[in-house]
């Protein structure tokens, strides 16, 4: 600690220098709080995803609708414990570019089939009272400021009432939420069995179907049971644990991980240069002084270890403000990707902190051999 | 009177470009403790160099150099280091002055390498300034003072840790009349009153007059000089 003022002090030699090169690093690292925590981020829905509940849709692609009728025949498959389903409403609110995300579902199920949902029981039975009641989770709430007891008008890119009108008013009679984050509380939830009378086409149809199961460990082959009994009908299944479909669909993204590498890679090899420049400058200016503080008696040692501490101490800070910053913007852009409730991860923060601590070492390195190998006669002398 | 450099047959060159230049040629010279030697000299005749080597700032070539009982050009560059921090100070003529430290930060460099506390540094710091003068400029830093003030700076951090040994490169060589007259009444002071060794390296006559004795380098060997003599 004693040689902390010696450090600071080093650093600070050219301020406006200084400055710019800890913004550099700061942004840097910022960028690899973000796109590294989102990377786990996405490790962390995917593992907080149930591998107990399994999701239907029709094989041939997500918008073709299942008959309601599936539900008996998936009832009768062993291990089976329960079914709900669900049906996209593809809402929007006064303007096309203004979609909220709503779904129909059948309140009775919602319990069983999500145990990790907050949901008050007195809100189940106000959605049974009102037909057109509608359950908004908290994050949607929060957004848009709705609140119980307000009307929502929607309006449908898909669906259209019986009587041609594609509008439809949905009262707010509860909320629900979620503060393990499994389940996204971005959408809005209406009832299935008002929908499926109003709507004008489609009736008797859903688009998803969600199983409880009771063994995790039968997951894969209790999903080619249930596909097996539709296979080869008009609407034949496909069966997904909920993990393996956000898996899948990650995927298909493409390699996120490699991308969000290939980002960060050359982002920190140009800053390289950067602090290497900023410490090599800051050392080669130095150099009488480094004489002197030798010829006090400080080793090569000491006087190289000064020059790695204040590399250290420069991309150390700058990296703690850098990844302070990502944690900060992270959850509410965590949460724009519906995984609401995630923070920054620690093997993030701590990747980063070793990252920054190996990257002042190495941009130090070629200014710190300079300062071991000067003859104090020579740089007194200015030679 | 006991010799505390003790310097035998040192013979010191440099290599500039493809020659090959001897600086110093089996040169012999005794300081004994206590004394005050001025050495003096035309530039290049090697005076910097002897005095870098009775510093253990650099080796000789060849020969003995004992200082403090202490064979120093046997010594690693490690133990070397070691041996400067304890028994030499420095005082350069362009101060060496650390400019982001304050003058109490400068004077406190040398005792970061002993196991002093905190407060002890503190207090020999500010003893060091008391000495030199400069108590009230503590929180200085070397742009907000004057040469001369900048000068007793550096002789303060010389003095810091007490060592034996002071070796002087020109060190009223930046300064005026008037401010040079200080600073040696103020190095002639530390040598009477608490015995301090010291070496100076000086082009000036008048400098040299405050040394207890006069010796002139010339194309590396030692005479001694004259009173009077001009560079």
């Amino acid at each position: 600690m004693k040689y902390l003022p010696l450090v600071w002090a080093g650093l600070w030699r050219k301020r406006a220098r200084t400055v710019l090169t800890l913004l550099c690093v700061a942004v840097a690292f910022a960028l690899f709080g973000l796109l590294h925590g989102f990377t786990a981020a996405l490790d962390g829905i995917v593992d907080a995803m149930s591998d107990t509940r399994l999701r239907i849709m029709s094989r041939v692609n997500i918008m073709q609708p299942l008959p309601l009728a599936h539900r008996a025949r998936i009832e009768t498959v062993p291990g089976v414990e329960g079914v709900s389903y669900y049906n996209f409403f593809a809402g929007y609110y006064q303007d096309p570019r203004n979609g909220v995300q709503t779904g129909a579902v059948d309140v009775e199920t919602l319990d069983a089939i999500y145990p990790e949902l907050e949901l008050d029981p007195a809100y189940v039975e106000a959605m049974k009272k009102t037909r057109n009641g509608a359950l908004v989770g908290e994050d949607l709430a929060a957004e848009r400021g709705w609140k119980i007891g307000d009307v929502i008008p929607l309006r449908s890119s898909v669906w259209q009432r019986k009587d041609g009108a594609d509008s439809w008013e949905f009262e707010i009679v509860g909320s629900y939420g979620s503060s393990s984050g499994k389940v996204p509380t971005s959408e809005l939830w209406i009832n299935y069995d008002y929908f499926d009378e109003a709507r004008s086409a489609a009736n008797g149809t859903v688009t998803l179907y969600f199983v409880k199961i009771r063994d995790s460990s039968r997951a894969a082959s209790i999903a080619e049971r249930i596909d097996a009994l539709f296979a080869n009908s008009t609407s034949e299944t496909q069966t997904q644990s909920e993990k393996d479909w956000l898996r899948a669909q990650i995927a298909q993204i493409g390699d996120i991980g490699f991308f969000v590498n290939a980002i960060i890679a050359a982002v920190m090899f140009a800053l390289l240069f950067v602090t290497g420049n900023t410490m090599t400058q800051s050392v080669r200016e130095r150099v009488p002084e480094l004489a002197v503080l030798r010829t006090y008696g400080f080793s090569n040692f000491a006087v190289v270890s000064l020059v790695l501490a204040e590399s250290l101490l420069l991309c150390g800070v700058a990296a703690a403000l850098g990844i302070g910053i990502a944690a900060v913007i992270s959850p509410p852009i965590y949460r724009e990707f519906g995984a609401g409730g995630l923070t920054l991860p620690l093997p993030v923060v701590a990747a980063g902190l070793g990252l920054a601590a190996a990257f002042a070492l190495v941009s130090a390195s070629l200014p710190a051999l300079r300062a071991q190998r000067l003859s104090i006669v020579d740089a007194l002398a200015g030679r | 009177m006991t010799a505390l450099v003790s310097i035998k047959q040192v013979v010191k060159g440099y290599t500039r470009g493809r020659e090959r230049v001897e600086v110093l040629h089996a040169l012999d010279l005794d300081v004994g403790a206590g004394e005050f030697l001025a050495l003096m000299g035309p530039s290049g005749s090697g005076k910097t160099t002897l005095l870098n080597l009775i510093g253990g700032l650099d080796r000789p070539d060849r020969g003995e150099i004992t200082v403090a009982g202490e064979r120093i050009d046997r010594l690693s560059a490690g133990r070397l280091a070691k041996w400067r921090a304890r028994n030499v100070g420095f005082i350069f003529q362009f101060y060496n002055l650390l400019p982001v430290l304050t003058a109490e930060r400068n004077v406190e460099v040398p005792l970061l390498l002993t196991k002093l506390s905190s407060k002890e540094r503190k207090r020999n710091v500010a003893a060091a300034l008391e000495l030199v003068g400069l108590a009230d400029r503590a929180k200085h830093k070397p742009s907000e003072l004057s040469g001369g003030q900048q000068q007793r700076v550096a002789i303060a951090r010389a003095l810091v840790a007490d060592p034996t040994l002071l070796v002087c490169d020109e060190p009223t060589g930046d300064l005026d009349r008037e401010t040079s007259g200080s600073i040696l009444e103020l190095l002639k002071l530390l040598n009477e009153k608490q015995r301090k060794t010291i070496v100076m390296v000086t082009h000036d006559p008048r400098a040299a007059q405050y040394a207890s004795r006069r010796l002139y380098v010339d194309k590396g060997s030692l005479t001694a000089a004259p009173l009077g003599v001009a560079a």
